[in-house]
């Protein structure tokens, strides 16, 4: 399958410097086997990382295949408001994650999520919880896999089978070799490179734009559309702004149970806090790396608006008639800029910026399938006693399976290409419930075992429910989304909000109506009968408080600044 | 994050900057003596001679920082 047009050519610099990116995290991983000994090793990285290692490696295993040139397309279809997803979507519940749940995860010793739940409440709640989240996991891989090998086929001319093949076997083989601390490890590489590759586009973009003002002017002069670079003002109403959306549905939505339930309950992301080496570093890294996220926007959602003022082509939509037909899509502008500014070299630099992203995104993923699939399901269901050596192994096979998996799904995508519309819901069935019943189970000690597995279940039912009720009859957006204006996006982002809500209703309900846990077994797990930690004989500028208050005040202030 | 032994990421990242900044930098310089036949935009800027130089000097800082001798 080949491409017939194709937006950039790579030089043989260019490729020289993709595959001394591929030689490098293959060497790691190979040198990083000789210490990947127990299941300790494999599967939490000997729980030794720093506070900086572990930050980054937080930060990157969320930069997935498409975080980059999907974002700079939503920021060019829908302008400044994508932000929303890097600042109010993302920083107030990382910081809550390193400051209040943080204790509760690392005092525990949890090697997952599942596993918390399993401590927290019961088997059924892990089990329930390890299924869906695997199931999850797998799926949105391939996904993710098909778009990065589909971008690549029309950005470089790539064979989609070539792209898909080799990114994924390379990741397969790094992980299979030294599990989670050759996946920590390149991520933190790969994080570097993302940003070496991908700063330099907005340097020039400001440049000839003429700064923040030139670029805003030219926006409104293209436009005739001055909503594009507001984040607050225009959200007073469903048909103010470009997205459609209401500031509730950013606030309660978003912010609070996407968001939250993202940042605190993925352990997609919550495994690398988990393999942190202390307390304080557990706590510290998630507030690190909410610095480095504040900063994403600039080399995500700045191109996008650069692309906006700059480029001399109008982009179209992915689905449109008229990106069928080969003219470029949202998502091409990155690509689009970066052969705007970038020659050999530099090229070949920005193009391992995005195969980094894809790939982090990908260990990701396989490391916490293969935790998950080890301890929270094969463990506990099929082999309680084996030696650790047993389990290590049985996390080798699982990363290879994982990415055949995934794989087989990216195939699956590619005959059916409308299997791309159902995956964007998936996060609504299963993280926002989630979060629903890990945040009931950290901070109130009446919820008992019945409550956290039924209120699971009761959420992630509801939230199919809804999203079939509104496939089957359309006009029930106006129930789910409070608007029959709402797009996709808000329609998601409600829908998260309802599910959460009836997870939080059913587990207090069945809680009151079932009978509550000794406070003896709840310590360590729960809010008020664990004992954290003083760190006042730490020094002001070492408490991880003290930063979190200077993050979220900076916070705020770029919230007021781009209003 | 240091096992016994375990030389640190940061090194692998110094020497893998420094060798994009080497192969970067001597493009821009190309460039610069042979320019293109389809200029980019900016190309007056010579962005390849000046980002490849800072990345060499991050990598030659990290590697140095951190090489092996110093940290295992």
């Amino acid at each position: 399958m080949h491409a017939t047009t194709r937006l950039l050519s790579l030089s043989s610099i260019d490729l020289l410097i993709v595959a001394l990116y591929f030689a490098v995290v293959l060497g790691i991983g190979f040198y990083l086997k000789r210490f990947t000994k127990t299941g300790e090793d494999f599967f939490l990285a000997g729980r030794d990382m720093t506070a900086w290692i572990a930050g980054l490696s937080f930060l990157a295993a969320n930069l997935g295949s498409l975080e980059l040139m999907g974002w700079a397309g939503s920021a060019y279809q829908y302008g400044i408001l994508a932000t929303h997803w890097y600042w109010i979507g993302a920083i107030p519940a990382m910081l809550f994650l390193g400051i209040i749940m943080m204790p509760f995860y690392y005092i525990s010793k949890t090697h997952s999520v599942p596993g918390y739940l399993k401590l927290r409440y019961s088997e059924p709640a892990r089990a329930l919880s390890a299924i869906s989240f695997g199931f999850m996991t797998v799926l949105m891989s391939g996904i993710n896999m098909f778009a990065m090998a589909k971008v690549m086929q029309v950005v470089l001319g790539w064979d989609i089978g070539f792209s898909i093949w080799v990114s994924s076997l390379t990741v397969a083989l790094y992980v299979t070799l030294g599990g989670l601390l050759s996946a920590i490890f390149n991520e933190v590489l790969q994080c570097i490179l993302i940003w070496a590759g991908a700063l330099l586009i907005p340097i020039l973009g400001l440049i000839e734009a003429g700064g923040w003002n030139g670029m805003v002017n030219k926006i409104q002069q293209r436009l005739h559309d001055p909503t594009y670079t507001h984040l607050w003002s225009t959200l007073g109403s469903f048909s103010d702004n470009p997205m459609g959306i209401h500031w509730t549905g950013i606030v309660f939505g978003l912010a609070w149970v996407i968001s939250f339930g993202y940042w605190t309950t993925d352990f997609l992301v919550v495994q690398r806090v988990l393999a942190a080496r202390d307390l304080r570093s557990a706590r510290m890294a998630p507030i690190i790396a909410s610095v480095f996220k504040m900063a994403v926007p600039i080399i995500v959602i700045l191109p996008g608006l650069l692309g906006l003022a700059v480029l001399p082509m109008k982009l179209v939509p992915e689905s449109s008639a008229a990106a069928a037909a080969g003219a470029p899509s949202y998502n091409a502008v990155l690509p689009l800029m970066l052969a705007r500014y970038c020659g050999p070299g530099l090229l070949g630099l920005g193009i391992t910026a995005l195969i980094a992203g894809f790939m982090s995104g990908m260990a990701g993923n396989v490391t916490a399938f293969s935790t998950v699939w080890t301890y929270d399901i094969y463990r506990p269901m099929f082999r309680k006693q084996a030696p650790d050596a047993h389990y290590v192994a049985m996390g080798r096979w699982c990363t290879i399976i994982g990415v055949m998996i995934s794989i087989g799904t990216a195939y699956l995508v590619m005959q059916f290409a409308s299997i791309m519309d159902y995956v964007q819901a998936l996060f609504s069935f299963f993280i926002a419930p989630l979060f629903g019943t890990v945040i009931l189970g950290m901070m109130w000690k009446r919820a008992t075992s019945a409550g956290g597995f039924w209120g699971l279940l009761a959420g992630t039912l509801g939230s199919v429910g809804m999203y079939a009720w509104v496939k089957i009859d359309p006009t029930a957006l106006r129930y789910v989304a409070l608007s029959p204006h709402a797009k996709a996006l808000a329609e998601d982002m409600y829908r998260a909000l309802w599910s959460w809500i009836l997870c939080v209703v059913v587990t207090v309900v069945v809680s009151y109506m079932t009978k509550p846990k000794p406070l003896a077994e709840l310590s360590g797990l729960v809010y008020g009968v664990t004992p954290l930690p003083s760190e006042e004989a730490l020094p002001l500028w070492k408490r991880p408080i003290f930063w979190a208050v200077i993050v979220a005040i900076v916070f705020v202030i770029v919230n007021i600044i781009f209003w | 994050m240091h096992k016994p032994g375990m030389i640190s990421i940061w090194f692998f990242i110094g020497l893998l900057l420094l060798a994009y900044g080497v192969i970067i930098t001597a493009a821009g310089v190309h460039d610069l003596l042979v320019p293109p036949e389809h200029a980019l935009v900016l190309a007056n800027l010579h962005a390849g001679i000046w980002w490849g130089g800072f990345l060499f000097l991050v990598g030659l800082f990290y590697s140095i920082y951190f090489r092996p001798s110093r940290t295992k």
